[in-house]
């Protein structure tokens, strides 16, 4: 059983850019033996999924594998000729993608993808192979293993189609699978159920696996062992519970650190005070289909209103509604006491001003062919009318409190510009308008941890300088901890909770507040374990979720 | 499934107002021609007398919008009129009209070849293109890919007859395979028929392939980078499935619509081929019917020419969307 599967030795990979070849991973060595999993856990741009792929012998387009041995089973990936790589791809190493909804092929059913690696391969008959898929499908937990097959990629929720996914790298029951931030895309509840069908089969087909993400708590709960990457080297590599407990290098310790920070509790809201916002019994529609029912939640000055809940549940189109987006079917908008009109197109340009956005992926909301300076420059020159010099100065004075140097940036388009970066100037695009209330659409969620924790202190700051109000929509309970002084939980479109920070993270719950909470992985190697042996099987996550 | 048959019916409602919108450009268009039918026969010493007689004789004096909708009432009963020039206008009466044939015959035979040239070419075109598309797609930046990529696009670069004659030289006149006149005529033999359209229908290959593999070879390479391709790959499938099976079926929509317009063009746009090959299509009618106004067959024929286009568009934005496995297969 301890036999050596694979053996990586000073791999080195190089990506293109700008007609230059420029190093991605600066010689890592790995090695894994029969049956066992490793964490390979990094930020984004650690190499972690280049090195995942390179274990295949696989580079993306724009790659190259330049230096090194991939030593997968006695075979050397990095020499092997394109039609040996493949007589071992998908049959002898398999590969489960961080978007199973990107990586199913949308034109073919699941079990047309499935039993095609077996077929091609010349393993197994499809028939054969159907009945072993409606076999993994069960043993993964998929809902009427029999028939889920049969449907195509979008008529399947994300958590089914990762574990399908799943089921499909099984389906020539290879020696090693590469999971590549396989729960990433997930909700708590659906990313505890994946987990969990991911660990029995691997051990129940004694498959060796290397499992890559960013997050600590899933790796901890997955891996024998864990390897730490930062900008395409190895930092340190112990046994998971070492790893934990008693890390070795500075950045590891940073690592483990983040989860530390926490703003200090702000007193309770006096008694008669106006809200900045409150919404008053609104519902909304996208066309015929309702999506809020009847939400009802206040926003105080100076204030941070975490609205909590997963994907669907409703939170973005509250958002929407606030800002005049999406006018709400029924109910309506409060500003300081003062009922807004719905529809944005009919407020003032000084309601306009007083609700500002800033949005999740900063990359597609900063206009690709606009410089920072004119990014921040127009809704500096829309609200308040400054032109010229005093337009430029301004911006300058907003980059510095967004803790960027002015002379730097100002003329940068934002393409040349990091993902903290970026957010910061979706920041001070968002304060240009020198609002009162802010939106935070998921804004840390598409951030690394360490930078994620900087965005957050600064908006913390921006606060504390400028009295702003916050409705920090995310489904990261770490984050509401770390930031909020409210927590609004929503389900389905209803609001299910809300009260104080404090309040909400002391039991008791609503029943959906505790299966949101308890399904947040935490460091403990045996936290997993622990939760399915209290919840027992049948009840983990999404079923947990569809029971209430 | 409902929701598919619904977008149908919608396309299809649309598809007719763009017809009856059209349908006004036309008379609009076809009554701006400077000059008019009378002046056109009777010629530089026709008496004012004589061209006026005329007019009332074809109801030319009428209001527009009387004959517009005259015209739109018959063309809707399925009578398309009668060719001026098939009148006889030395009775000074319009003559006979019951022995006349109508515009409706008269362009019957002519469309049915056109149809025949289209078809023919269509079958050699379509297969031809996405093959190369797939191929170049397949072994994009080689030899193979740039060579494929020079000759479509040299071949559509070049007017329509200087390509007509290189091939009635290759093929007709240095190795005598196809004849290199292409008088068809209704009731002759399939093989024979087919013979002599040959060199018009490759021709017409030349002209259209470029586009439609070009397109082939864009839409797949636009999703090779696509997570479901790269998974693909990664389950060790060979690359030619993986173009066929997982890129081609996910690219149909672009190249659909591509095929359509090409179509279209095959239908509409084919008169300097029909010329030099004395091909009896319905191109060579129209350009003489403008020539002497025969406004009749004129309009005949561009109604004929934008139900062509529209209905081919049609068929192209329902298959493009019955390629969309989200309409086909609802929640």
């Amino acid at each position: 059983m301890t036999q050596q599967l694979l053996k990586i030795r000073g791999l080195k990979i190089e990506g293109k850019s700008d007609e230059i070849w420029n190093p991605i991973v600066n010689g890592i060595d790995l090695d894994l033996k029969k049956g066992e999993v490793l964490g390979l856990i990094g930020e984004s741009g650690a190499g972690k999924s280049t090195v995942g792929l390179a274990a295949m012998g696989f580079t993306r387009d724009g790659c190259r594998i330049s230096g090194g041995l991939v030593e997968f089973a006695g075979i050397d990936l990095v020499t092997a000729s394109a039609a040996v790589k493949r007589g071992m791809l998908g049959k002898r190493i398999a590969y489960v993608a961080q978007s199973a909804a990107a990586s199913f092929n949308p034109a073919h059913r699941l079990m047309d993808q499935h039993t095609e690696a077996p077929t091609q391969h010349g393993l197994q008959l499809k028939a054969d192979s159907e009945l072993d898929g409606i076999e993994l499908y069960r043993r993964l937990r998929l809902p009427d293993p029999d028939n889920i097959g049969f449907r195509y990629p979008h008529q399947v929720s994300g958590g089914q189609l990762q574990r399908a996914m799943t089921a499909m790298a099984m389906s020539c029951r290879p020696d090693l699978i590469i999971f590549d931030e396989p729960t990433t895309a997930l909700d708590v509840t659906t990313q505890i159920e994946v987990l969990a069908a991911i660990r029995d089969i691997v051990e129940q087909f004694d498959t060796a696996a290397i499992y890559i993400t960013h997050d600590l708590a899933v790796v901890a709960q997955m891996a024998d062992r864990i390897k730490v990457l930062l900008r395409g080297d190895e930092v340190e590599e112990a046994d998971t519970r070492n790893m934990l407990t008693d890390p070795k290098e500075d950045y590891t310790k940073s690592l483990w650190a983040v989860r530390s920070f926490q703003r200090p509790s702000k007193p309770a809201v006096l008694k008669g005070a106006t809200p900045i916002v409150s919404l008053k019994n609104v519902s909304a529609a996208y066309g015929k289909s309702p999506v809020l029912f009847d939400v009802d939640f206040e926003i105080h000055a100076g204030r941070t209103v975490a609205v909590v809940g997963e994907s669907g549940s409703g939170k973005s189109t509250a958002a929407r509604c606030i800002t005049g987006l999406l006018p709400p079917k029924q109910g309506h908008i409060e500003f300081n006491g003062e009922a807004l009109p719905l529809d944005y197109r009919k407020r003032s340009k000084e309601q306009l001003r007083q609700a500002q956005m800033i949005y999740q992926m900063a990359d597609t909301a900063l206009n690709p062919r606009s410089r920072i300076g004119d990014i921040i420059g127009r809704p500096v020159q829309f609200y308040s009318g400054l032109t010229g010099p005093a337009k430029r100065k301004r911006v300058e004075e907003l980059l510095v409190q967004i803790e960027m140097e002015p002379s730097q940036y100002i003329d940068r388009l934002p393409g040349e510009l990091s993902g903290g970066q970026k957010q910061r100037i979706g920041i001070a695009r968002a304060l240009a308008a020198e609002p009162q209330f802010i939106i935070c659409d998921e804004v840390t969620s598409a951030l690394d941890q360490l930078v994620a924790e900087g965005i957050l202190k600064l908006l913390a700051q921006l606060q504390d300088d400028l009295g702003l109000s916050y409705m920090f929509i995310t489904h990261d309970l770490a984050t509401v901890r770390a930031i909020s002084d409210e927590v609004v939980v929503m389900k389905d479109g209803r609001v299910v909770e809300q009260g104080p920070k404090a309040e909400m993270f002391r039991p008791p719950h609503h029943p959906y507040t505790d299966l949101l909470l308890s399904s947040v992985p935490e460091m403990d190697p045996d936290w997993l374990t622990n939760l399915l042996k209290i919840r027992g099987v049948d009840n983990i996550g999404d079923a947990a979720v569809q029971k209430m | 499934m409902g929701s598919i048959f619904q977008i149908i019916l919608h396309r299809l409602a649309l598809g007719l107002v763009t017809l009856l919108i059209v349908s006004m450009v036309i008379f609009v268009a076809v009554n701006a021609l400077p000059g008019d039918f009378a002046q056109a026969i009777l010629g530089q010493g026709a008496t004012d007398e004589a061209v006026t007689q005329i007019r009332a004789d074809l109801g030319l004096d009428q209001n527009y919008f009387l004959r517009y909708f005259g015209w739109l009432g018959n063309v809707l009963t399925g009578n398309l009129g009668i060719s001026f020039a098939q009148m006889n206008f030395a009775s000074g009466m319009g003559g006979d009209q019951v022995s006349l044939v109508g515009v409706a015959e008269q362009i019957a035979p002519r469309f049915r070849a056109t149809m025949f040239l289209a078809g023919v070419t269509a079958m050699i075109a379509v297969p031809i293109s996405i093959t190369l598309g797939i191929l170049a797609a397949l072994y994009r930046n080689s030899l193979f890919d740039r060579t494929v990529n020079i000759a479509t696009l040299s071949s559509i670069s070049s007017p329509e007859f200087f390509l007509a004659y290189i091939l009635i030289l290759l093929l007709a006149v240095l190795n005598p395979v196809f004849p290199s006149l292409s008088n068809v005529y209704e009731g002759m033999a399939l093989g024979e028929k087919l013979n002599r359209t040959m060199l018009p229908a490759l021709t017409l290959t030349l002209v259209v392939t470029a586009h439609m593999m070009r397109m082939t070879r864009a839409a797949i390479i636009n999703l090779l980078a696509s997570p479901y391709i790269e998974m693909a790959r990664l389950k060790g499938i060979s690359p030619m499935r993986v173009i066929v099976r997982h890129a081609l079926p996910n690219a149909l929509a672009p190249i659909i619509n591509v095929i359509a317009l090409n179509l279209a063009y095959l239908i509409t746009g084919v008169v300097v081929v029909e010329v030099v090959f004395v091909y009896p299509g319905i191109g060579q009618l129209f350009v003489d019917s403008v020539k002497i106004r025969d406004i009749p067959v004129v309009q005949a024929c561009c109604l004929i020419f934008a139900a062509a286009y529209i209905l081919l568009n049609l068929i192209a934005d329902i298959l493009s969307i019955l390629s969309n496995p989200r309409l086909r297969h609802p929640k």
